[in-house]
């Protein structure tokens, strides 16, 4: 008989655990434990339209106060669980207080990955993952303030253009040779490099970050090359890694992430993971995976909500991704790893094209620019493991379901 | 405040306060309407808020953008009168909005 499940962590993951435990009709006591001290929110926005400042926080939460209320949800927020104890079935809070468990749910997120070079605590350096990241950026928006990203992948880029559209001078440093260059075709890197440039941000790939130089705070970043970026502002995003602590010192197989399986079962039979601290099998694609996706997030934690109750189902999706930059939408679907080959179909200069990848003729993923038709049937082939016609698929005219 | 009544897939009826300026997805996910799931917060590419719009109601609304059209092609059972609700702002005409919630959404 379960009558306790506390889930730790309220993102997105957490957030999706607590509807669907009760839509599924667990009435037991439910509780959730956040380190944040706001109501459970949306992170996507905080790089973008939260950042800008035309979205207050209230737009940001997924649910009222008066939801959880309704719902007899027990929120600790503002309250971090530093230990667990998996053979007493308990959790402490760092105020000392223990909780007893029937069922855990672990969905710790990620965190971002630190620079390590000197100078990198300095004041005015900084980073973007939660929503009290946002409020000391902001303070930094002065007309020609001169930020400097650190990282060209999604989260540097997106927080790139929100600042370039707050009238702060922005350059992008990226080690590799393009912007994205892990997520993303050369094509579509090539488009979004264009597209920032455009609107007079300065990107420049092939550098490495040697330290950061500043009296009382950051005042130049400088490269291995010896040139020198004057900054009044720093933004690291340099990617992140699932955050497993608690899981690993309560002896939970961990590994890029604690491993679960299809069920989102951790290697303890009476605890659960979800979303982006996981690394979990991808049916689809046969092998494991530690992803940074909302959907993830989303489904995985149904999942785990599911198995929790006793009601089998397993986690198996397509992954999907998004990127808002400027007025460009990126959609992603799928994982491209495996691919053999790779079909444009439309012309980038027309600022709507996508990047079909195929093993053989199996469609594995898609990166839709401003596209969501070709994105959208993509999820469904990809799904279904259909069976590209090759010619057809060249021919944008020709609707992506149509190219089989 | 505008009042918009979202009825369920079972028929059941629900008026909520939907403020002005937000989306009438924020409004639906805040007061936890059932089957808007809006997995993706209104950056319209999941095509799980989508609603069917009274027909007496949809000449009252912005047209939909090519984007929300290319993202509802592929929703559950789309009509003439779908909308994805995270592209449609909340003003002080829509008080009264009578909308249907499909029966799923996309991902179920």
């Amino acid at each position: 008989m379960i009558s306790t499940i506390l889930i730790i962590g309220g993102g997105q993951a957490g957030a999706q655990a607590i509807d669907t435990l009760r839509r599924e009709g667990f009435g037991g006591r439910l509780v959730l434990i956040g380190d944040e001290p706001d109501l459970p929110y949306q992170r996507p926005p905080l790089s973008k339209k939260y950042l800008s400042g035309e979205m207050p926080a209230d737009r940001l939460v997924f649910r009222h106060r008066s939801f959880y209320d309704e719902h007899r949800i027990e929120l600790k927020l503002g309250r971090r669980a530093v230990r667990l104890d998996a053979a007493a079935r308990q959790v402490e809070l760092a105020d000392g207080e223990k909780l007893t468990y029937d069922r855990l749910l672990l969905c710790l997120g990620a965190e971002s990955r630190r620079l390590t070079c000197p100078g990198a605590a300095l004041p005015g350096v900084h980073y973007l993952r939660a929503l009290a990241d946002v409020a000391p950026i902001q303070a930094g928006f002065k007309p020609q303030a001169r930020v400097v990203v650190i990282g060209g992948g999604y989260i540097g880029l997106e927080t790139a253009a929100t600042c370039r559209k707050m009238g702060c001078e922005v350059t992008v440093l990226e080690m590799a040779d393009r912007v994205m260059n892990r997520v993303v075709a050369p094509r579509v890197s090539q488009y979004f490099a264009d597209e920032h440039r455009a609107h007079g941000v300065t990107i420049i790939c092939d550098t490495r970050v040697d330290c950061l130089e500043g009296r009382e705070r950051v005042e130049h970043v400088v490269c291995a090359d010896g040139t020198r970026h004057a900054a009044d502002l720093v933004i690291v995003g340099v990617g992140a890694v699932a955050t497993t602590e608690l899981a690993r010192a309560a002896g939970l197989t961990c590994d890029n992430g604690i491993v679960v399986d299809e069920y989102c079962r951790t290697s303890d039979a009476a605890i659960y993971a979800a979303g982006d601290c996981t690394n979990h099998p991808s049916l689809r694609f046969g092998r494991r995976v530690r992803l940074e996706s909302v959907d993830n997030a989303f489904e995985q934690a149904k999942t785990a909500a599911l198995n929790i109750l006793d009601k089998p189902v397993a986690h198996d999706r397509v992954p999907w991704f998004w990127s808002d930059q400027f007025d460009s939408k990126l959609l992603i679907v799928g994982l491209s790893q495996d691919h053999d080959r790779q079909v444009l179909r439309g012309d980038p200069a027309s600022r709507s094209f996508s990047v079909c990848y195929l093993k053989g003729r199996e469609l594995l993923a898609v990166e839709a620019v401003n596209h969501s038709k070709d994105y959208m049937a993509a999820r469904k082939l990809i799904a279904e493991r259909a069976l590209m016609h090759l010619d057809k698929l060249a021919d944008s005219e020709l609707a992506l379901k149509e190219a089989i | 405040m505008p009042k918009v009544t979202f009825t369920g897939p079972g028929g059941d009826r629900r008026e909520i306060d939907a403020p002005i300026g937000i989306t009438l997805m924020e409004a639906a996910r805040q007061n936890g309407v059932p089957g808007v799931v809006a997995q993706c917060g209104g950056a319209c590419v999941c095509a799980t808020c989508h609603v069917y719009i009274h027909p007496s109601w949809l000449a009252r609304l912005e047209p939909r953008e090519e984007m929300e059209e290319g993202t509802l092609e592929n929703a559950w059972e789309p009509r003439d009168h779908s909308r994805l609700s995270c592209q449609i702002q909340v003003t002080a005409e829509l008080d009264g909005l009578e909308v249907t919630v499909p029966d799923h959404q996309q991902e179920d």
